[in-house]
């Protein structure tokens, strides 16, 4: 307990992330009076959804609402309840002990008893030659900020998801031709989004083709494909390529102090948000290999919040337990 | 923290490639989220270094300038020196990140 004491303010609780996890979480703590903290990151907050348009299937908004203001809609409410919502990173966590300490990228700790991850995902790369050199020259994983420089130019998605058919629609507005590289014959995405992404002109699908290469002097000029079923290979001409084929979960932070499920995500409790370390929750899509929607998340936040206010009441009856007890001892 | 001063195709040359500091020019525009993100780190990278000029140029106003530098990805910051292009950051990163990328212009 000596350390506690020498500690100026022990927060209730931290929320790493700013998602539609780590807000709801936020939002949830803040109307139960724990004063959260998020830690919403520098130059990441709102999460994912911040580079998307169009969000149709979060429920409420009839018409649709565009990502960064969904994600902006979420922050203002937390807020409205006292959340201190900060644009700071966490750059190291000590979290097996009963105070966890979380260092700031402005330099600084805070220190908490309990924290929430919601730290999200990242965009998976293909892993091949000319991918990291041509990134920022062609290669892309964001095609609402960069589809405006491909007018008029012919380029290329990989992935299947719905962020591949999604990207790839996206990018019709801009580009001559948008081809949509798949490994498989049949996409992974919703019935809409494939339906729609068929249904559009400018869209040719290249089936059961991987990329091995990406080539270009300076700038993407050319890929270079190979059929998944035969084999063979063939090149494609285009000036840009947009990477969406998945996301792997963001555990670096912390992925030496807790259990990690096979497939790298946070490994939680049954239907819980309870990691292998009490007084350690995590929500959204840290945690969650397979639905990752902007609403998954969002209740998956609100499920780590309620866990949280389970978990502290229960530490501070513990408290006051061992506080009487080691008050009657002397007696 | 100031808002960072905007340069266009016509004032590049005087304001960049003639300016006697080195210049940070973060190309960006109104619909990119993560250039949102990225301007208040530029703004206070620019408050703490005054060795060096830091401006934004809106790429949709400004397309021969964007044109001209191959910008095919943005937030993307670029480093100038005595008129020449040094260096480039691509994507939106945190001050302590960028400090690091433009060192040698930082001093």
């Amino acid at each position: 307990m000596t350390e506690q004491a020498t500690v100026d303010q022990v927060h209730d609780v931290v929320i790493i992330g700013s998602g539609p996890a780590g807000y709801t979480a936020a939002v949830y703590t803040a109307r139960a009076n724990l004063n959260p903290i998020v830690l919403a990151g520098s130059v990441t907050a709102g999460g994912e959804l911040m580079n998307t348009t169009d969000v149709e299937n979060f429920p409420g908004f009839q018409d649709g609402i565009q990502g960064p203001e969904l994600m902006m809609n979420m922050e203002a409410q937390a807020r409205r309840f006292g959340a201190d919502i900060r644009h700071e990173d966490a750059t190291e966590l000590k979290l097996d002990q009963r105070v966890k300490e979380i260092s700031l990228g402005s330099g600084g700790v805070l220190h908490a008893r309990s924290v929430i991850l919601a730290t999200g995902s990242a965009y998976r790369e293909l892993g091949v030659p000319g991918e990291k050199q041509l990134s920022g020259h062609g290669v892309s994983w964001c095609a609402t900020c960069d589809g405006f420089f491909f007018r008029e130019q012919a380029i290329a998605v990989v992935g299947g998801g719905d962020s591949a058919m999604e990207e790839a629609l996206f990018l019709t507005k801009f580009a001559s031709k948008v081809y949509v590289i798949h490994r498989r014959e049949e996409l992974r995405a919703s019935q809409i989004m494939a339906d729609r992404a068929k249904a559009n002109e400018k869209i040719e699908f290249i089936w059961n083709s991987e990329v091995t290469e990406v080539r270009g002097e300076g700038k993407v000029s050319q890929l270079a494909l190979r059929n998944t079923v035969d084999g063979s290979e063939s090149t494609l001409d285009v000036t840009g390529l947009f990477v969406a084929i998945g996301h792997d979960p963001r555990v670096d932070l912390f992925k030496d102090q807790l259990t990690l499920t096979d497939e790298g995500t946070v490994e939680v409790q049954g239907r819980t948000s309870k990691t292998s370390l009490p007084g350690v929750f995590a929500a959204g899509d840290v945690l969650d290999p397979h639905y990752r929607q902007a609403i998954t998340a969002a209740g998956s936040g609100c499920v780590a919040a309620l866990d949280v206010e389970a978990y502290l009441a229960e530490a501070s009856e513990t408290d006051a337990a061992e506080t009487q007890q080691a008050e009657t001892i002397p007696a | 923290m100031s808002e960072l001063k905007a340069v266009t195709d016509s004032s590049f040359e005087d304001d960049v490639l003639k300016a006697e500091k080195p210049v940070l020019v973060d190309f960006w525009a109104e619909w990119c989220g993560p250039c949102r993100a990225l301007g208040p780190e530029l703004e206070k990278l620019a408050a703490e270094h005054e060795q060096i000029e830091v401006v934004k140029l809106n790429v949709d106003e400004n397309p021969a300038t964007a044109a001209k530098y191959g910008i095919t990805s943005i937030p993307a910051v670029f480093g100038f020196k005595g008129g020449e292009h040094v260096k480039s950051s691509i994507g939106a990163k945190p001050k302590p990140a960028l400090e690091e990328e433009f060192a040698d212009l930082l001093g």
